[in-house]
């Protein structure tokens, strides 16, 4: 690891003023890929600007949405009383990230800022149409996720929050990278008002996509059996040693089948 | 026994190394801290193959806190030697590159050594060593085995060829005839799939010069320290032993990749004694996967010759097996006599011929990894006997038994060198099915098939040698060193004792199962029993600790040494007591005398000894202390049956063991609690090679697998409840009667469940499939099968 500037501010406000002000400044959420990636010296951030006294972390019930605060943890979330009584597929899906000592550290804004492709939250975000919130903006899920590590955040902005809007059932089912335990495949289905929407994690070149074959055939039926007949193109499939493009676009058919079945 | 509590032969005592381990207060290699102690960073080849032109250390060495930087340039020492002289077919020697510590004008393979850099921190170091300037000339690397067999790009360009040895076991022309005789042959593809060793402890090394009296010191991770002292010592840097001290503390695992002389050991000595500085160095878990030394690594094809009722004629071998880039310490001998003399099994196959290559590749070296070249023919038999059935329409039970070598014939003199010396494979085989409930797989099947998955069962009878090993066998086959074992007992003046070992124990237990020997013999309470090892200047000489040979080699050279201290100790008592030793008899610690009720402690004797006031001075020497070495006069063959059940979910490929049963002969158990742990632990990376872990390089010799997103380890949840148990037949050639147990379950266990994986798949049609069976590869053979 390289030395680097450490500042703990007590508001976003601070926060971004102190990002805006280094040469090379990052926010600090929970720490679970910036860290390990310091400590292998493949980023070297002049400042690490730490959230945690920011007052970002919390859940809330606003009218039909669900806040959850960007500094939220995983275990927070899955542990949390309002989001099992609101989206309890949505606590299932945070009960499921890493292991317990990730999801002590991790938090809901660091994994939707990062965008890993194979991480479990875009899902979440793409399938119940949430809506991102940074010190600047509101963002729809659906534009935010822009490609692998990519999204629309702009330079020192930072997400403050997320909306989920409260869906009428939704499940995730995750197929795990036998090594990494990572998403090789995890799907979202969601039935929401704008009808059935399955967003799948882990599988696309370009990180997080709706699956429009399988909302098609859900929209029509909204069965096991129809999410697991709907044929999934293995084009824009990742295909890396641990599976195939063509066997993960069969696993998007197999968990979105299961995740209909727990709907 | 002591107090009434059982603490001998046969007792489940828990172990005592155990309090220091679970209360974090072991001490490692890295725990370790010398006065003025400087840090060391080793920068390594990004490339497989490339020439380096020049190395500019100008900015580096200007660096904050670089006390020096060393290339190739400036350590011309000996290179790493290897421990054993394998001959081709055609009487030549094996093909020995030069393996120098820190590169000589070329880099081999990822992660070779290229400089050092050492500084008064370990950041400082790391942060120089991104100043150092390589200029290097990347050259094509050769990654596949078969393509290195065939020439083209050389790893080695002075030996011309890629082929280290061409070796054969067995007579060519009596096995092509018995094959061609033969009613029905069988034949099979096969690749035993790369594994990284992952010890929990990464490789560490701190070395220390004493300018005052000229002695070297070097605390490192590994499983022989002496050993590590004659190689480098008289090979790398050219040390005599008295002064250099190797010490080997408390290790976090080795599975066999700490076996080996590794270059940091040399470099950090070599360094130490230039700087006049204590140096620390630790891999980091990258550096592990990159350059601790790899396993496995076979293609095979092979062919089974049977007559018309199942019985096997003959067994043909031809394997190419991975060196990587350098010849490791044991690397040669690993495919060779621990591989090729096993192809019997436990079956009377009359006449086998094995063709083995080594074949150098751009990889890191591969050497022995739990079991050592064991597994790889255990793997072979197993597969090649289930395929055999299969095709004979035989069922796979039957095929085995109606080729078991009977019990009743031992010694059996195999046609592949090795005379087994005892084994009841029968009896294993049934009690493994007994507690296995073969008899309710069809039940349990049909029940998953219900639930949409698909049930499989899958067995394993093997043998194994361990025990090693006899050196004059093991001399006329090549090896370059005696395989003995010493110990020494040391009884203090008040009865307590310590043992000294020149085994290793790194996760093995020793300190508890030698101490239950001594308990066991002289009646001395556990908490009175010290077990030293891993100290060159405290431990007289050894071979350490691998090929489950620590109890088996180790164990009896210290039944050695208690026979000579009980045989003075009766001389001792026999003058207290005024009787003739004939009279005396020993038992729980006391010697009496026949027919009396005179009698004395053994801690008596032993202040008798130090305390010689009463004392037979003119027939024995003062004082209480032994020594043993001991030569096995055979190998050890344990062997046994391992049944695995696997459930496969076909809509996803993913393949759960849900029963694992392992019925081993290990000889007598001294601590059956310890057994059970090490059968459980090589079962565990058994179904880790068989189902999940694969080292995968690409073809230009990066690996893929660098790290725990990408290899695969075993988790809790990928591994079953392993029921363990024990037919024994006792080693008839060493004193104990013990066989060695450390390395059946990794040997035993892969083809129980690649054959239980296969069974599975048999509906589909799917008739061979790769280790790892990943869900990735379950899933495919069923879409390849189908279509």
């Amino acid at each position: 690891m390289y030395d680097f500037n450490y500042h703990k501010p007590s508001s976003s406000n601070a926060a971004a003023s102190a990002v805006a002000g280094a040469d090379d400044g990052k926010f600090l959420a929970g720490g679970q890929t910036l860290l390990p990636t310091m400590k292998q010296r493949l980023a070297m951030p002049s400042d690490l600007v730490d959230l945690a006294g920011c007052d970002l972390s919390g859940v809330r019930v606003d009218g039909d949405n669900l806040v959850i605060g960007a500094m939220t943890t995983h275990d927070a979330v899955a542990t949390s009383a309002e989001v099992q009584a609101h989206i309890p597929g949505l606590a299932a899906l945070a009960a499921g990230i890493g292991d317990q000592q990730v999801r002590n550290r991790g938090t809901i804004g660091g994994s939707v800022a990062n965008n890993d492709p194979a991480a479990d939250y875009p899902a979440a975000c793409l399938a119940l149409g949430a809506t991102i919130h940074t010190d600047r903006r509101t963002i729809a899920a659906e534009d935010f996720f822009t490609g692998m590590f990519d999204t629309a955040l702009d330079e020192g902005e930072l997400i403050t929050a997320i909306a989920f809007p409260k869906p009428a059932a939704c499940a995730y089912q995750k197929f795990p990278n036998p090594a990494s335990r990572y998403a090789l495949v995890g799907v979202m289905v969601a039935k929401t008002g704008g009808g059935v929407r399955v967003a799948v994690t882990g599988a696309g070149e370009n990180g997080v996509f709706r699956a429009a074959e399988i909302e098609a055939a859900l929209g029509a039926n909204f069965s096991a059996d129809a999410a697991a007949g709907a044929a999934v193109s293995a084009d824009g499939l990742n295909s890396d040693l641990h599976a195939s493009a063509e066997y993960r676009a069969h696993l998007v058919g197999v968990m979105a089948s299961r995740a209909v079945a727990a709907c | 026994m002591p107090d009434g509590i059982n603490t001998g032969i046969g007792a489940s005592v828990t172990r005592v190394e155990d309090y220091r381990f679970l209360t974090g207060q072991g001490t490692y290699t890295d725990d370790i801290n010398r006065p003025g102690q400087a840090y060391a960073y080793i920068l390594r080849s990004p490339h497989a193959h490339a020439r380096i032109n020049g190395i500019d250390t100008t900015a580096a060495g200007a660096a904050d806190g670089v006390v020096a930087i060393y290339t190739g340039a400036d350590m011309q020492t000996g290179g790493l030697p290897c421990g054993w002289l394998i001959h081709s077919r055609d009487g030549s020697p094996m093909h020995e590159p030069p393996h120098p510590p820190l590169a000589q004008g070329k880099v081999r393979c990822l992660g070779d050594q290229v400089a050092i850099v050492i500084a008064d921190s370990l950041s400082q170091a790391k942060a120089a060593a991104e100043l150092i300037e390589v200029d290097y000339d990347v050259l094509p690397a050769v990654v596949d085995m078969k393509a290195a067999a065939g020439g083209g790009t050389l790893v080695h360009d002075d030996i011309g060829t890629n082929v280290c040895y061409d070796w054969v076991i067995g007579e060519e022309g009596d096995v092509d005839a018995a094959l061609a005789g033969s009613a029905h042959v069988t034949e099979i593809d096969i690749v035993n799939n790369r594994l990284i060793a992952n010890a929990m402890e990464p490789r560490a090394a701190v070395s220390d010069f004493d300018r005052a009296t000229g002695e070297y010191t070097l605390y490192t991770t590994t499983q022989n320290p002496h050993v590590i002292r004659l190689l480098m010592g008289a090979f790398v840097l050219s040390i005599p032993e008295h002064k250099l001290r190797i010490v080997a503390p408390d290790v976090g695992g080795g599975f066999g990749s700490k076996i080996f002389h590794y270059a940091e050991e040399a470099i950090l000595t070599w360094a130490a004694g230039k700087l006049a500085r204590p140096i620390k160095w630790t891999a980091e878990r990258s550096e592990s996967f990159m350059t601790d030394a790899q396993g496995r690594d076979h293609v095979t094809t092979a062919k089974l010759g049977l007559d018309a009722n199942g019985k096997f004629t003959a067994l043909k071998v031809e394997t190419m097996a991975n060196m990587g880039a350098y010849l490791s310490t044991f690397a040669s001998s690993v495919p060779t006599y621990l591989y090729a003399t096993l192809l019997a099994g436990c079956y009377t196959t009359p006449v086998i011929f094995a063709n083995v290559k080594a074949i150098f590749t751009n990889t890191v070296p591969v050497d022995a990894y739990r079991g050592a070249g064991r597994p790889e023919a255990t793997y072979l038999l197993e597969r090649i006997v289930n395929k055999a059935a299969k095709e004979m329409n035989l069922d796979p039970v039957e095929i085995r038994t109606r080729n078991f070598i009977p019990s009743d014939a031992f010694p059996y003199q195999t046609p592949v060198a090795l005379q087994y010396d005892s084994g009841d494979y029968m009896a294993t085989l049934k009690r493994a099915q007994e507690l296995h409930d073969t008899a309710g797989f069809a039940a349990r099947r049909a029940e998953a098939e219900a639930r949409g998955k698909k049930l499989g069962l899958g067995y394993s009878t093997y043998l194994e040698a361990c025990g090693i090993a006899p050196s004059a066998v093991a001399g006329a086959l090549g090896a370059r060193a005696g395989l003995y074992e010493s110990a020494e007992v040391r009884v203090h003046p008040t009865g307590s004792v310590t043992i000294f070992t020149g085994t290793h124990s790194h996760g093995q237990g020793h300190e508890t199962t030698f101490a239950q020997l001594v308990s066991e013999r002289l009646g001395v309470p556990l908490e009175n029993i010290e077990i030293s090892h891993g100290d060159t200047n405290r431990v007289q000489f050894g071979m350490g600790t691998y090929g489950s040979r620590s109890l088996a080699v180790g164990g009896v050279a210290l039944d050695k040494a208690l026979d000579k201290i009980e045989a003075k100790a009766k001389k001792i008592a026999a003058h207290i007591l005024e009787a003739s030793t004939e009279d005396l008899e020993f038992n729980d610690g006391n010697f009496t005398v026949a027919g009396t009720d005179k009698a004395m402690a053994f801690g008596e004797v032993a202040l008798a000894a130090y305390v010689p006031h009463n004392y037979p001075i003119e027939e024995i020497e003062p004082g209480l202390d032994e020594q043993a070495f001991y030569d096995p006069a055979n190998f050890t063959y344990p062997g046994g049956c391992h049944i695995c059940e696997v459930e496969i979910d076909p809509a996803t490929g993913v393949t759960e063991v849900t029963k694992f049963t392992a019925v081993d002969d290990v000889g007598r158990v001294i601590n059956p609690m310890i057994v059970a742990g090490q059968v459980h632990g090589g079962v565990a990376q058994g179904i880790g090679q068989a189902l999940l872990e694969e080292a995968i390089y690409d073809p230009e010799g990066q690996l893929l697998t660098g790290s725990y997103m990408d290899y695969c380890m075993p988790r809790a949840d990928n591994l079953p409840s392993i029921q363990v148990a024990h037919e024994t037949t006792l080693c008839t050639h060493n004193s104990l009667g013990v066989k060695g147990c450390g390395e059946v379950g990794a040997i035993g266990s892969p083809p129980a469940v690649i054959n239980a994986v296969l069974d599975a798949l048999t509906d589909f049609g799917v008739e061979d499939i790769a280790m790892p069976a990943t869900p990735a590869r379950v899933w495919q053979a069923i879409q390849d099968a189908k279509a």
